[in-house]
């Protein structure tokens, strides 16, 4: 493996907040490779989602270094970090953050809109994402006439759009039931599969099963950095939570019956 | 990011509010019609001034009579019989700058003809009258240097004569009565309206001074032929002020007026009255705008204010926008348009309504309106000036969030 896609160098980030200073992350120094299924985990304060937002481009760090696939981050200007975050970068939120009264197709193209893709070609590489998420009927619909599950698929979708090197998913799950949780975990392990890197945040230890390496974070520090050595297949858990849902149906109708 | 996908954009975040939206451009509207509409009302008068001053005819002066002391008691200006024809020959032959002197004679009657009988007022006149009055001859001709000699009876009416006597029926050929005595009618003059005052400047007769002194007002023919007034029209190249100091100087020669006494007649440039009167209806009409732009201003702070709403509602939105790479001017130009958008369309609203307005007061409060481009243009631009600096300290608040800030606000 030549360069790693991710590599910090003792970043930290300190708030100030309400005249105290809070340290959120204390000298952190990973690396990770293209084709990785990391998951971050730690309890909430550990400094996971600032690690996260750290590696997003969404925050600035106070001091240390973060690579990205060799090129420096920190120390970039507004724009470029914009720039980073709308070619490199994919995000999946907790909350899918989809625009609301805007049409699924019209959400997915939304990072297409700011590198000045032209509208006939923005549609059609949205519709084309829309399909890999298995959504392909739903393009006009708008998120509110979409199930959780759906709109972390068209969420996930937008993250792909514009070919990224890096998909980052914050508790992507934190907001659905444990069937819709492993269909959506399936989708990612799938596009992993495809030579994606992924990078989830999570606090649940079952998410976390479904990562290849758990990085686990504590007061602003790596605590632990394990690869896991079989991964659950989230797909096949799904299937079988499905088949056993479906029994339950079948019995109750027939008790009903 | 273009601009139509931005006007786009702001176009369906005005839908999602279509109430707030609505009341906000409400502000934009009553201002812009309220300028189309204070404009229009205000040309409108303006308009009708300089058709006064048309029917006048410019570069006018008129010469009367001074005013004579009787007793220590001084009565009015005309109230001296001191003016002659002849001041008014004299005038037209010696100063160069004049380019029409007409004598007249002023009296009133009742006149008979046709199917009725009117009362009015009739001016015996010289040719050069017309040109120095601007009356134009709609009808039938004027009279000539022979007709003044021969005291023909003959004469020309006004609109209002011309109707009241005759209704339709054309009047040229006719024979009318004035005074009881007997004129053939040979010609009918174009309407030339209100005067300044108010007065109905068609109800007249105009015939030819040598008719009106001898065969009307019944003046012997042995006295000095004096005269009402004297209207002076100068030529445009000159200077009015020079022509009147000309005038003033043959005057005061011909009347032998030694060097400290007073002049025996008076000198009054009506055009300069007129052009006053223009002046401040045109300081008048701008008053209005003004006060009108300030209903402008107070919608335009409208804007901003939604704006700003607009912006803190919306701040996970601007955060997602930012995260999946809009730049910070990317955000800027989002809210810009959508203020624009929003002061455009108030001005295009507010457009139908000023003209609107404008045709209603027009048509039933009977002020004289006038429409132009020119103000519809100004207040478009208007309103998307306003909608660019009102709208753009909101916009920029948008853009200079923090990505991570924005995403996480609740």
């Amino acid at each position: 493996m030549s360069t790693p896609l991710i590599t910090t160098h003792d970043l930290a980030k300190s708030y100030a907040l309400g005249g105290f200073t809070v340290q959120a992350l204390r000298g952190v120094s990973v690396e990770i490779n293209a084709g990785e299924f990391v998951a971050v985990m730690g309890p909430s304060g550990s400094g996971k989602s600032t690690f996260m937002n750290l590696l997003g481009c969404l925050d600035t760090p106070s001091s240390g270094e973060y690579l990205l696939a060799g090129d420096r981050v920190s120390g970039l200007d507004s724009d470029a970090l914009a720039s980073i975050r709308n070619r490199r970068i994919g995000f999946v939120f907790q909350s899918f953050n989809l625009l609301p009264r805007t049409s699924a197709l019209e959400n997915i193209a939304l990072p297409l809109l700011y590198c000045g893709v032209a509208g006939e070609e923005r549609n059609r590489r949205a519709t084309a994402r829309l399909a890999e998420v298995g959504l392909a009927d739903r393009g006009h619909h708008h998120p509110a006439q979409l199930s959780g599950g759906q709109q972390q698929r068209v969420a996930i979708a937008r993250a792909l759009v514009n070919d990224p090197v890096l998909i980052l998913a914050d508790e992507p799950t934190g907001a659905l039931d444990t069937q819709t949780s492993c269909e959506v975990m399936a989708l990612l392990q799938q596009l992993n599969a495809q030579g994606m890197t992924v990078v989830l945040v999570t606090h649940e230890h079952d998410i976390a099963g479904f990562a290849k390496r758990v990085i686990t974070f504590r007061d602003g520090r790596v605590v632990e950095d394990h690869v896991v050595e079989q991964p659950k297949d989230a797909a096949a858990l799904a299937l079988q939570l499905r088949a056993e849902q479906i029994g339950d149906e079948v019995r109750s109708d027939g008790v009903r019956a | 990011m273009n601009v139509l996908a931005s006007i786009r954009i702001a176009l369906r975040a005005l839908r999602i509010n279509k109430l707030r939206s609505a009341l906000t451009m409400l502000g934009i509207i009553i201002g812009v019609a309220a300028v189309i509409t204070m404009i229009a009302v205000g040309s409108g008068a303006q308009s009708r001034i300089e058709e006064q001053i048309k029917g006048l005819g410019t570069n006018l002066i008129i010469l009367m009579p001074g005013s004579s002391t009787s007793g220590g008691v001084r009565m009015g200006a005309g109230s001296r019989n001191t003016l002659t024809e002849e001041d008014g020959y004299a005038i037209q032959r010696d100063v160069p700058a004049v380019q029409a002197s007409a004598p007249t004679l002023r009296g009133t009657g009742q006149v008979v003809g046709g199917s009725g009988n009117w009362s009015t007022v009739f001016y015996g006149v010289t040719p050069e009258y017309f040109e120095a009055r601007n009356w134009v001859i709609a009808q039938g001709k004027g009279f000539d240097a022979a007709d003044i000699a021969g005291s023909t009876k003959v004469a020309l009416l006004g609109d209002t004569v011309a109707r009241n006597l005759f209704g339709d029926t054309d009047p040229v050929g006719q024979v009318i009565r004035i005074r009881k005595v007997p004129f053939t009618v040979i010609g009918t003059l174009d309407k030339k309206g209100q005067s300044l005052m108010g007065q109905d400047q068609d109800d007249v007769i105009l015939m030819p001074i040598s008719t009106a002194r001898n065969r009307v007002l019944g003046q012997g023919a042995g006295r000095q032929r004096t005269v009402g007034s004297v209207s002076i029209k100068i030529r445009d190249d000159e200077d009015m002020k020079e022509a009147e100091a000309q005038i003033r100087e043959l005057m005061r020669q011909r009347h032998r007026i030694q060097q400290d006494r007073e002049d025996d007649f008076t000198l009054r440039n009506l055009s300069e009255v007129l052009a006053t009167r223009e002046e401040s209806s045109r300081i008048m009409g701008l008053l209005l705008a003004a006060v009108a732009s300030v209903s402008l201003l107070v919608g335009g702070i409208g804007i901003m204010n939604i704006m700003l709403v607009s912006v803190t509602e919306r701040t996970r939105e601007i955060g997602l926008r930012m995260a999946v790479g809009a730049r910070g001017r990317d955000i800027l130009t989002q809210f810009l348009v959508e203020a624009i958008t929003l002061a455009l369309i108030g001005g295009l609203l507010g457009i139908a309504l000023g003209v609107g307005g404008s045709l209603a007061i027009g048509r039933f409060v009977g002020w004289p309106v006038q429409l132009g481009i020119e103000p519809v243009v100004l207040a478009v631009g208007f309103a998307a000036a306003i909608g660019i600096f009102f709208g753009f300290y909101p916009a920029r608040k948008a853009s200079r969030l923090l990505p991570i800030e924005a995403l996480r606000y609740e």
